[in-house]
């Protein structure tokens, strides 16, 4: 949270003059853009409006100044909850709307039906299997990546940045390319997974690479001195005493490239890997049905993020009340 | 060894940051149960000497011997001379993300492999030595100064050193609390530990140093017995350094 001053001037949707600007904006758009009067709203308002659809400007205009009001007088009144509340109501308004717009698409839900669980089933399982594999390997290479470009030996930090430069540079679909189909012109075959696996673990291990360097870095001088002092050696400063401690600095951003690599792992499926995004490509293909299968993946690859979100926030609070 | 050899020797000793000669011909030896103080104005080199003798910092020219050992660029096993020197900072650096007991557990499980539960009986002993044993389960952040500060001694004590480095451990404390510390080095220094502070309290020199050392330029200017380094100083630059000091 910022910080919260003691002083507040109450909540802003309260103010009149917020109420007046948001109503006119509101019913201004909803005017313009929109013609309500054949939705649910224009049913509604029959009484006032006759037939909706003979209801011409005037119909228009009443629908849109009534859902306004709606609109408004929702904000004021969520405007009186608590946070947490506030939080979960504008949650849940948010969310309906976003299923209604999907809903709005006319999908086959039965299509959808008979397709999800095999897509949670292999896709999900595929494509957190690859993740996890790939984020474990990838914080490995990064530890190694962030003391070799701290290091004052040449080789090492020259070998360190090159990576770093390398695979941060290349967009991460060339790289899977790359791995898959040039790795057997060395005479290599390599396996779609173990491919995809490798390429997204030195991408994201570039990356963190850099996140590792800086919670090392961050942690002051005074740290190495007491502990070189006490006669520890190298490693152990690092296992001990270094890395622990920049740990609540590393994990949240590393949460993050979790969550960037579970949707960068659909990637993956160009070379045949059979997580979420090529099922929801391939099973929708047969009968052109490709909106509801991208959709199906969409929410999934959302759900599990918000997982991981839940998870994240979690660790970071773990962290925070053990270091005072 | 005999009580009086020396447990560190400093031989035409000469430190350059760059182009910046910070340390000029230092000769000096510190024997066995020797208590010296090193005082001299800021920016004189005393800290970079301090930091010499268990090298954290490098020095270029000169000899450095820590009890026998020469220190020097390709040495094997710094490490060996490190474990038996203690050395108490300014800012003390105890380790945040451990409580009290696990700093002072650390170093003698993982660096000299004593087992889990000596460990905490030689750390329980030197906290009741430091008078916080009822601190242990807390971190650091927890603490104030001069407590944190009598933690990161008795941290050093915890792997029994030969000799303490002390490098103005109490300029960073509110007055309140600096003779918590110094009483704490007091007793320390009674019971015959070897030990060279830098620091500009000058009760604690008189009360227990063997020698004062003032500094000035990264040069030793003045080496001498306390009385006759205070009431009786040879040289210019250490009448004014005294004469600043002793007004507040
Ligand atoms: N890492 C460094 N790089 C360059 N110059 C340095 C470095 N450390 C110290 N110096 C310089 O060396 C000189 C001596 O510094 P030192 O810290 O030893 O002084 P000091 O006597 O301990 O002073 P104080 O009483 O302020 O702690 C100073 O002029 C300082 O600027
Ligand atoms: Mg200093």
């Amino acid at each position: 949270m910022l910080y919260a001053d003691t002083v507040t001037s109450g909540p802003l949707v309260h103010k009149s003059g917020t109420i007046i600007v948001l109503m006119v904006v509101v019913a201004t758009l909803l005017f313009t853009l929109f013609n309500l009067t054949g939705t649910i709203f224009g049913e509604l308002m029959r009484p006032v409006i006759g037939e909706p659809a003979e209801s011409g400007l005037y119909g228009r205009f009443a629908t849109g100044l009534v859902v306004a009001i709606l609109f408004v007088l929702n904000i004021v009144l969520i405007g009186f909850l608590k946070f947490q509340f506030q939080v979960i109501i504008v949650w849940l308004q948010l969310l309906v709307l976003f299923l209604a717009f999907f809903y709005g698409f006319d999908l086959d839900f039965n299509f959808i039906r008979s397709k999800v669980w095999f897509m949670v089933s292999q896709g999900v399982f595929t494509t957190l299997y690859v993740s996890a594999i790939s984020i474990a390997l990838a914080s490995v290479l990064a530890i190694v990546g962030a003391v070799a470009k701290l290091s004052s030996n040449g080789f090492a930090y020259a070998i360190a940045s090159f990576y770093t430069s390398f695979f941060r540079g290349l967009p991460l679909l060339m790289q899977v390319y790359l791995i898959y189909l040039g790795l057997p012109q060395l005479g290599y075959v390599i396996n779609a997974v173990p491919a995809g696996i490798l390429a997204l673990t030195l991408c994201y291990g570039a990356y963190m690479t850099e996140i590792f360097r800086a919670g090392i870095q961050s942690i002051p001088k005074g740290q190495w001195e007491a502990s070189r002092s006490l006669g520890f050696k190298f490693g152990l400063t690092m296992r001990r005493i270094i890395l622990p401690q920049s740990l609540p600095l590393i994990i949240p951003p590393t949460g993050n490239q979790f969550i960037a690599m579970l949707k960068d792992s659909s990637l993956v499926s160009v070379i045949g890997v059979w997580e979420l995004m090529f099922l929801a490509r391939t099973l929708g293909n047969k009968t052109f049905q490709h909106m509801e299968m991208l959709i199906t993946a969409a929410l999934i690859y959302w759900a599990l993020s918000m997982c991981l979100e839940l998870a994240q926030g979690r660790i970071e609070r773990h962290f925070r009340t053990k270091s005072h | 060894m005999s009580e009086n050899s020396p447990i560190i020797e400093m031989r035409g000793v000469n430190k350059w940051y760059g182009n910046y000669h910070a340390l000029r011909d230092i000769n000096f030896t510190v024997n066995r149960g020797d208590k010296i103080v090193i005082c001299g104005p800021s920016g004189s080199g005393k800290s970079t000497m301090i930091r010499t003798l268990n090298w954290l910092e490098a020095h270029q020219e000169g000899e450095i011997i820590v009890d026998g050992v020469h220190l020097h660029e390709k040495m094997k096993d710094i490490d060996k001379v490190r474990m038996e020197v203690g050395m108490v900072f300014q800012h003390f650096n105890l380790f945040p993300h451990l409580s009290v007991l696990q700093n002072l557990m650390a170093a003698p499980m993982w660096v000299r492999g004593i087992a889990k539960a000596e460990a905490r009986e030689t750390a329980m002993k030197y906290l009741e030595r430091v008078r916080i044993p009822e601190q242990a389960d807390k971190y650091p952040g927890q603490l104030s100064g001069g407590q944190q500060q009598r933690v990161a001694i008795a941290r050093s004590l915890c792997m029994n050193p030969k000799v303490m480095l002390f490098d103005e451990p109490t300029s960073a404390l509110d007055p309140e609390m600096v003779s918590e510390v110094l009483d704490t080095m007091v007793s320390l220094a009674q019971d015959g530990m070897t030990m060279v502070c830098v620091t500009h309290e000058m009760g604690f020199a008189k009360a227990v140093a063997d020698r004062v050392i003032f500094m000035d330029a990264g040069e030793i200017i003045e080496e001498n017995e306390p009385v006759q380094f205070f009431e009786n100083p040879q040289n210019e630059r250490t009448r004014n350094f005294l004469g600043q000091i002793l007004q507040h």
